[in-house]
């Protein structure tokens, strides 16, 4: 494998990584803006 | 060296080491994604009732990954061909930047990740919606239609047209009149829009078989076409001024804009020889583009800001 090509696959690894990342946050805030919103419509 | 062991060499290469960030990006069709992100955005603004801001924004994310996601697949399954077309030739897969599987990969994960993450931030219908056109577009489309009839972008074009039927539904829950119209205006601007395109790349769709329009029954029978379903479209197109979606400002302006756009499918019917024929048709192609964009912007405008005509004196008497 060429130095270009082992940059490509750092590059490639880099977005896959900040992907995932990026996919546990939005799980994280979409479950609690959905918690929310019950919690203040829950009967008191 | 064949052209057939290249394509091999090239299949394995990428297969090897694959390609760069932008090259899996250029599989997502940005600029299709583009008019799939301002449309759905359209839907979701104009629909009754409220979503949390970061909700609305998950959707307008998840229905334009959906769309590359398709983009992605339909590359994989079109990549025999792509590569013989001039309009495609420079794309991922022919350039044996990336390889048909991985393209295959990036196509199922996104897809699944769209639909799950647009089901979680909304709700299940607009979820099922954007599984439909997925689907829709690969199967119905990409496998069956578009190599066999010439009729394949006028049912096909249904894919192209759901987004902002998600965004409706995203914010509502549920299929109304008005998220209907907005898909037929896209339903009806898709055959005119994409037919002048293929008048001057029809040499590129007969080399590689693909039955449009143009390539079976002939570029005059395409120009009657053009004509007739951009009559539907302008009728269409001025729908919904009357059923509360627009006011008089979309009702002004969608006249206007329809005329310039039956001015050129009229144009491209009545030159039909040498270059200037395809300067028109190219010209309508462009225009359309703008004029979809346009629309949806002032129905836009007019419900974001109602207020912001009224300086203009059109709202008077409403």
């Amino acid at each position: 494998m060429t130095e270009e090509e082992q940059k490509k696959r750092k590059r490639r690894s880099l977005v896959i990584g900040l992907v995932l990342a990026a996919f546990v946050v939005l799980f994280y805030a979409i479950t609690i803006i959905r918690l929310g919103e019950n919690v203040v419509n829950r009967p008191l | 060296m064949s052209e057939l062991s290249i394509a091999y060499q090239q299949e394995e290469d990428a297969q090897t080491f694959g390609g760069d960030v932008q090259d899996y990006v250029q599989l997502l069709k940005p600029r299709v994604m583009s008019l799939v992100v301002f449309t759905s955005f359209v839907g979701l603004m104009v629909a009754p009732g409220d979503i949390h801001p970061f909700l609305g924004l998950v959707a307008i994310l998840s229905i334009a990954i959906g769309a590359g996601a398709s983009g992605a697949l339909n590359m994989w399954y079109d990549a025999d061909i792509d590569g013989k077309m001039q309009r495609t030739a420079a794309r991922p897969i022919p350039r044996g930047l990336v390889s048909k599987n991985e393209a295959l990969a990036l196509g199922v994960v996104l897809s699944v990740f769209s639909i799950i993450v647009l089901g979680l931030a909304t709700n299940w219908l607009a979820s099922a919606l954007l599984a439909g056109t997925i689907g829709f577009y690969i199967f119905i489309y990409t496998m069956w239609l578009k190599r066999s009839t010439p009729q394949n972008i006028v049912i096909g074009g249904a894919a192209g047209s759901f987004p902002p039927m998600i965004g409706w539904v995203a914010v509502t829950g549920s299929i109304s009149l008005e998220s209907v119209v907005l898909f037929l205006i896209i339903f009806m601007w898709t055959p005119p829009h994409f037919w002048a395109l293929a008048l001057y790349r029809c040499r590129d769709y007969e080399r590689v078989g693909v039955p449009m329009l143009p390539v079976v029954k002939g570029p005059d029978a395409t120009r009657s076409q053009i004509l007739i379903y951009s009559f539907i479209l302008f009728a269409v197109s001025l729908t919904p001024a009357f059923i509360g979606l627009g006011g008089l400002i979309y009702l002004t302006f969608s006249v206007m804009a329809g005329i310039v756009f039956l001015y050129l499918a009229l144009q491209v019917y009545r030159v039909r020889v040498g270059n200037i024929a395809d300067a028109i048709a190219k010209k309508l192609f462009l225009y359309s583009i703008f004029y979809l964009f346009f629309l949806f912007s002032v129905l836009l405008i007019e419900h974001v800001v109602p207020g912001a005509f009224y300086s203009t004196g059109f709202q008077v008497g409403i």
